[in-house]
């Protein structure tokens, strides 16, 4: 019997009796992180990095039955032995190691090898069977240096702000917006955010991530200038009357699929920064070597190309359903859109902004 | 090089049109008038035929990244533009390595030299210069060496840019912009140089475009202010006749002259100095033929005596903006089409009907519809199918003949399209902003218990339909040939399309002309979709 399967409800090791990142409610849900096609409500216990459980309670609830773990912390169920080790993807992020009976099992959760300051670095776990995604399992997919893409964010802030106008930089609220908000020049002028960031931002700060100073863009009709100013946001908000405030402004999406010129234009941005939190081709093959698993299970993302081109290369690989989302990156488009509503619930005050509100509110439930 | 990669960079980073108009107005100013003549030739539109055989690039960049050919099938898919994706597989180029070679010196002296060379030849010259380039650079260079470059500029923007840099007029740059042109040094400066009057007797004068009627035709105001001619469906053209000679444009600036011997020989009777406006339209037995018929005219190699007869033409005149050499845009319509009569039918301004003599068959006038009321016009446009017209052009009668479409003289006022319920039953990915997104679908109706294929539809859903027909698609498919899904049969649309013929192409038996969806029919299952039997009753009223 495999060490681990996917089952109804998930990734499922018999021998332990838990699930990774169930999809249905379990009994033991190891979560890799708070990302909402990995990490869902229900669960009766959550086992994940002490790191990340502040924001895994933000997301699902404050009553959240949660055995916070230390990475490299082993843990037994049964005679099976289970680690948490980084995984690089965002803050408390990790992989999961299974061992048992001499045999290690590996599952990535999503990870990136890149420098990344929010979060701790990529460790490669040696493994017998390596259970990878793939979101961008494709060659057109390799990332410039974050350094450069950095320094085209701020140059594109720089000139927006001496042309007298705001700059509107989308990514995703959790992990994504807050690697932004540490690689921008804060020198260049203030920096708001949207209320489905803020309350994140503090829960990196209190984790001692040197996020720079903050506002969140008030609800209320209060006048704020906000030329020369960066606003992050996440991408629900485009094209919602939201961002209307803001005057002149000029947007940016920050995304490993800005890397692709069509994609850019489809959600009709002026500028794509090509910036991810994924591995990209090259960085998901040499993880894969380094391992040194001589089996290879690929679950979400472009999974049948990666398998091929593995079995080409002679590597015993295989495709891994999951319902983590394929298309990762979009999934979490309609997260972004959630948590501003949970949000809301508690701004009850702003009765003026209802209206731009509800426009976002609708498009969740277009969503779902 | 360098500057017109930034061009094209800037360009496409902004969609709003003043931002645009300085971009470019910064380019002509400061690029060299031999790289700046080729960076108008591409920003209208102009291409250099496709230099080197698509497949041989993807071929040479497989070659260069080491990748298999399904998995560069499987990066085109995703990425759906051929240029995009050799750029995004090349191996990279440290920045020190590239270099700026000017536009001009790139395709005279190492692209459009390599049309005569061997393979090998082609293949050194192209890898060098990737080599040499920028991951932008490349992705322009592979978009002007397959001929798909595109700036995302109108005409009209290169225009009112030419002549807010230049100081001159925006018609006297359309019209040196029009026709064949080289771009060399000299052709941009003679084309920013400022105003002598002089054109070349070809050069045919932009064409004046409608807008289509969006609201009820009572809102343009009082009927008698409005001409109204019945919209056909042809070929739009300028008759040009200057210095002797007979010059045929298509509104794609292209001369078709040869094309149409019959309407060049018709012109020989036009004094010098004349340009008309009107429509190319198959005529035969007093009346329009099927707009399928006059393609055969352009598609052919060569006009065949048998052509000739099958599908003989006319000149639909509607305008004329020209005579005895004298530019008449600015002329009323009312005053620019008293002309046009007198001069394609003498005597018809004149007290007696009787002296009314065609000048020549071969150019006609389009006539006027008539009528007293917007109502009664209205019941005139429901005849359209019978006549075998498009609907109906409102045209202002103070009105000037314009440059490109604006909005307020001239309205398409057409007749409603034919409509379908059909079922989705393939979709395969789109190119550009829709790469890796279903958007290309094939539907089908019924015949005999089976959906069988009637048409292929690309447009006419909103983005947020979009992205739910393509997840439907990624949950539903039930084969993969190549780029190509079958999806489970169940989502219903409503597809208009203008036109319908016998074909062997699809299964169903039927061609339909453009078609597109018309609007997601969610309230419908596939048992409700339409059958053939609906179709091929619409084949029989065609006459077909």
């Amino acid at each position: 019997m495999p060490l681990i399967v996917s089952t109804n409800k998930g990734l499922y090791c018999p021998s332990g009796d838990f699930y990774i990142d169930p999809w249905r409610p379990v009994e033991r849900a190891i979560i890799t992180h708070a990302h909402s096609d990995h990490a869902r409500r229900f669960n009766t216990n959550y086992y994940c990095v002490d790191r990340g459980s502040g924001i895994l309670r933000y997301r699902l609830g404050e009553d959240l039955n949660i055995i916070a773990l230390e990475y490299g912390q082993v843990i037994k169920f049964n005679d099976v032995e289970v680690s948490l080790h980084p995984a690089g993807h965002i803050l408390g992020s990790a992989q999961v190691r299974v061992q048992h009976d001499g045999e290690v099992w590996v599952v990535s959760g999503d990870y990136k090898r890149d420098p990344d300051p929010t979060c701790e670095p990529f460790e490669v776990i040696p493994c017998d069977t390596f259970i990878t995604e793939s979101t961008f399992g494709l060659p057109i997919y390799s990332w410039t240096p974050d350094t450069e893409v950095f320094e085209a964010i701020n140059s594109w802030w720089r000139r927006n702000r001496d042309d007298g106008k705001s700059s509107l930089l989308l990514g995703y609220s959790l992990g994504k917006a807050q690697r932004l908000l540490l690689g921008v020049d804060s020198s260049i002028g203030p920096i708001y955010t949207h209320g489905a960031i803020e309350p994140i931002n503090d829960i990196y700060r209190l984790s001692g991530v040197p996020i720079p100073e903050t506002t969140r863009v008030p609800l209320t009709k209060q006048k704020i200038d906000y030329s020369g100013a960066l606003i992050v946001a996440p991408p629900a908000v485009l094209g919602s009357a939201w961002t209307r405030r803001f005057g002149t402004v000029s947007t940016a999406f920050a995304s490993g699929w800005m890397r692709i010129r069509g994609m850019r234009r489809r959600h009709a941005v002026d500028r794509g920064f090509t910036l991810s939190d994924h591995a990209d081709w090259y960085s998901l093959l040499r993880t894969i070597k380094e391992t040194g698993a001589k089996k290879i299970f690929v679950t979400h993302g472009y999974s049948d190309v990666l398998v091929r081109y593995l079995k080409d290369h002679g590597i015993d690989a295989d495709t891994m359903e999951t319902q983590f989302t394929g298309e990762a990156e979009e999934a979490e488009i309609e997260q972004g859109i959630a948590s501003e509503i949970d949000v809301n619930a508690s701004d009850t005050e702003a009765e003026q902004i209802n209206n731009s509100e509800s426009e976002i509110s609708d498009g969740n439930t277009a969503n779902e | 090089m360098n500057r017109f990669s930034q061009l094209f960079v800037s360009l496409d980073e902004t969609n709003k049109t003043s931002e645009k108009t300085a971009i470019l107005r910064d380019y002509f100013e400061n690029a060299p008038p031999a790289d700046a003549a080729w960076g108008v030739y591409f920003l209208t539109g102009r291409k250099i035929r496709q230099l080197i055989p698509r497949a041989r690039l993807a071929e040479w960049t497989m070659e260069l990244s080491g990748i298999a050919p399904w998995m560069f099938q499987e990066c085109y898919d995703s990425v759906g533009d051929l240029g995009e994706t050799l750029a995004l597989l090349l191996p990279p180029v440290p920045s020190s390595a590239t270099i700026d070679i000017p536009l001009s010196q790139l395709v005279e002296e190492r692209l459009l030299p390599l049309r005569d060379s061997t393979p090998e030849e082609q293949r050194a010259g192209i890898v060098d210069l990737w080599m040499k380039l920028s991951e932008t650079g490349r992705f322009v260079l592979n978009k002007i060496i397959n001929g798909s470059l595109r700036l995302g500029v109108s005409q009209q923007l290169v225009i009112n840019a030419l002549a807010k840099s230049s100081g001159l007029d925006e018609a006297t740059v359309a019209h040196r912009l029009m026709g064949e042109w080289k771009p060399t040094e000299e052709f941009f400066k003679a084309l920013v140089h400022e105003d002598t009057g002089d054109t070349e007797s070809s050069k045919p004068y932009p064409f004046f475009l409608s807008y289509p009627l969006e609201n009820p035709s009572e809102t343009l105001g009082d009927f008698s202010d409005w001409y109204a001619e019945w919209k056909w469906d042809g070929i739009r053209a300028q008759l040009v006749k200057r210095d002797g000679q007979v010059f045929i444009w298509s509104r794609g600036e292209e001369l078709v002259t040869e094309r149409f011997p019959e309407i060049t020989d018709a012109a020989e009777c036009l004094p010098n100095g004349t340009v008309l406006d009107g429509e190319i339209l198959a005529w035969k037995d007093a009346e329009v033929l099927p707009f399928h018929d006059l393609q055969t005219r352009i598609t052919r190699k060569t006009v065949s005596k048998k052509l000739l007869a099958d599908a003989p033409v006319i000149f639909m005149c509607f305008d004329l903006l020209e005579l005895n050499g004298e530019d008449k845009r600015a002329e009323s319509l009312a005053d620019r089409r008293r002309l046009l009569t007198g001069l394609l039918t003498p005597g018809a301004l004149d007290e007696t009907p009787s002296c009314r003599a065609q000048l020549n068959p071969v150019l006609r006038v389009s006539p006027l519809t008539g009528g007293t009321s917007w109502t009664e016009l209205a019941a005139m446009r429901e005849t359209s199918r019978a006549l075998k017209v498009e609907g109906l052009m409102l045209k202002r009668a103070i009105s000037k003949y314009g440059v490109g479409r604006r909005k307020g003289d001239w309205w398409k006022w057409k007749i409603d399209p034919y409509s379908v319920d059909a079922v989705l039953i393939s979709a395969q990915k789109g190119s550009g902003k829709r790469a890796s997104l279903y958007t290309d679908y094939t539907f089908g109706v019924w015949r005999d218990g089976k959906l069988v294929s009637v048409a292929k539809a690309y447009s006419g859903l909103t983005d947020a339909e979009i992205r739910q027909v393509d997840a439907f698609v990624r949950k539903n498919t039930l084969e993969k040939f190549g780029p190509v899904r079958t999806v489970k049969p169940e989502l219903v649309f409503e597809i208009a399309f203008e036109g319908i013929q016998a074909s062997t192409r699809h299964k169903s038996g039927v061609a339909v002309r453009f078609p597109r969806i018309l609007r997601w029919r969610t309230d419908k299952t596939i048992q409700d979709a339409d059958s053939i039997d609906a179709l091929t009753a619409l084949l029989d009223n065609e006459g077909k």
